[in-house]
């Protein structure tokens, strides 16, 4: 389970990796872990009750979610010897990012050969959605599990063909709280905000869009019927993640899709040129 | 919080102890973890174990952002990096994202 909304307590269902059509699990069970090193100049501590000091005091100072973190970075360094772009699409649940992953690979056409990972809790729909792209997908099944962590997508790598690879898009469980403290390994965090949630989400949920590298406006067709205060949300966008392009798309139609596209490229271009031995 | 459970278990057996009294952790305000939340979980996980009735003792790490124009590192207020001063948002982070186990009670 994760530390942040105790899901997946005792009893759950283990993690499924799904490449074929059917929901066949093979239990992969995980363990978890992560961490962050900053300083900390000052802080506040609220204690609850206070202990009594006449036991053994043990130092450890690990931090909670290092095991994910190592992992991550396992994964990153593996991406990047390919020269894979890799994106991890995070956003609440039903804002979009199944059809705009799908539309997003059909707009790259033969631009960037693009494979997909997709996390649910359960059934592997969205992978069926995917594969009507044409491109190879993988299912993550995670049972009571509100996120994806380094190690599901490691195993799942193991299914994908990865040949001529040239983009990997991670779509995570839909949730704007947990999957912003567990470091996949990608690239850039893309984070989605369709016209429909309303304009202050960010301000609701900071931790996931603080984290953003990229954001996206999604159903932008929708914009109207919603009553879309766009300049709302950009300026709630740009407070949390202010060094994060922003995206205005709507998937339905193509609008904007082609400007997210040239930028997919130009930043798997940059990774390519960091690592010319990737294959 | 099972990850953070597995890591008390795990340094109480090391250290050969049968009881954990007390875990101290220090949780940033943009790690996202709830302490009751946590609180919670660590009681419902905990149960049967030798850290079963540890106190949580947590520390808040307030999140604090560096401002480049004015070079100066400031403490968010309701999580928003915007500087006090200049009133620019920041996304340089320098603290507050923090998930750790400190230290242990045991015997």
């Amino acid at each position: 389970m994760c530390q942040e909304c105790g899901c997946g307590l005792p009893g759950e269902k283990p993690v499924g990796i799904s490449a074929h059509h059917h929901d066949h699990d093979h239990g992969h069970s995980h363990g978890h872990d992560h961490h962050h090193d900053h300083d900390h100049p000052h802080s506040h501590t609220h204690s609850h009750g206070d202990a009594t000091g006449q036991h053994r005091v043990l130092e450890v100072r690990q931090a909670i979610l290092e095991k994910n973190d190592r992992l991550a970075e396992r994964n990153r360094g593996f991406f990047h010897a390919r020269g894979l772009l890799v994106l991890n699409v995070l956003s609440s649940p039903g804002s979009g990012k199944t059809t705009f992953i799908r539309e997003t690979i059909r707009s790259l056409g033969k631009r960037l050969k693009t494979g997909v990972i997709v996390g649910d809790l359960a059934t592997d729909n969205d992978a069926e959605r995917l594969r009507k792209s044409g491109a190879p997908v993988v299912q993550i099944t995670t049972g009571t599990v509100c996120h994806l962590e380094a190690e599901m997508v490691a195993n799942a790598l193991k299914q994908l063909d990865l040949k001529g690879l040239e983009l990997l898009i991670i779509e995570n469980v839909g949730n704007l709280v947990c999957p912003a403290s567990y470091d996949l390994g990608e690239d850039l965090r893309v984070v989605l905000l369709s016209v429909t949630e309303g304009e202050d989400k960010p301000l609701k949920y900071p931790p996931m869009f603080q984290s953003a590298g990229a954001a996206v406006v999604s159903k932008l067709d929708l914009a109207t019927a919603c009553d879309y205060n766009r300049d709302a949300a950009l300026a709630n966008l740009r407070r949390l993640a202010p060094n994060a392009p922003v995206f205005e798309l709507s998937a339905k139609t193509g609008q904007g899709m082609d400007v997210w596209c040239k930028f997919l490229i130009e930043q798997h271009k940059a990774i390519k040129a960091r690592n010319p031995l990737g294959v | 919080m099972q990850s953070a459970l597995d890591q008390v278990l795990e340094k109480a057996r090391q250290a050969g102890a049968s009881r954990v009294h007390a875990i101290r952790l220090r949780i940033g305000a943009l790690s996202g973890v709830v302490p009751d939340a946590l609180q919670f979980a660590f009681e419902a996980l905990a149960d049967g174990t030798p850290a079963q009735g540890a106190q949580l003792l947590i520390e808040d790490v307030p999140a604090r952002f560096w401002c480049a124009a004015c070079s100066h590192e400031f403490e968010a207020t309701r999580m928003f990096a915007e500087c006090p001063d200049c009133h620019r948002p920041s996304a340089e982070l320098r603290a507050g994202r923090e998930m750790e186990l400190t230290s242990l009670e045991v015997d």
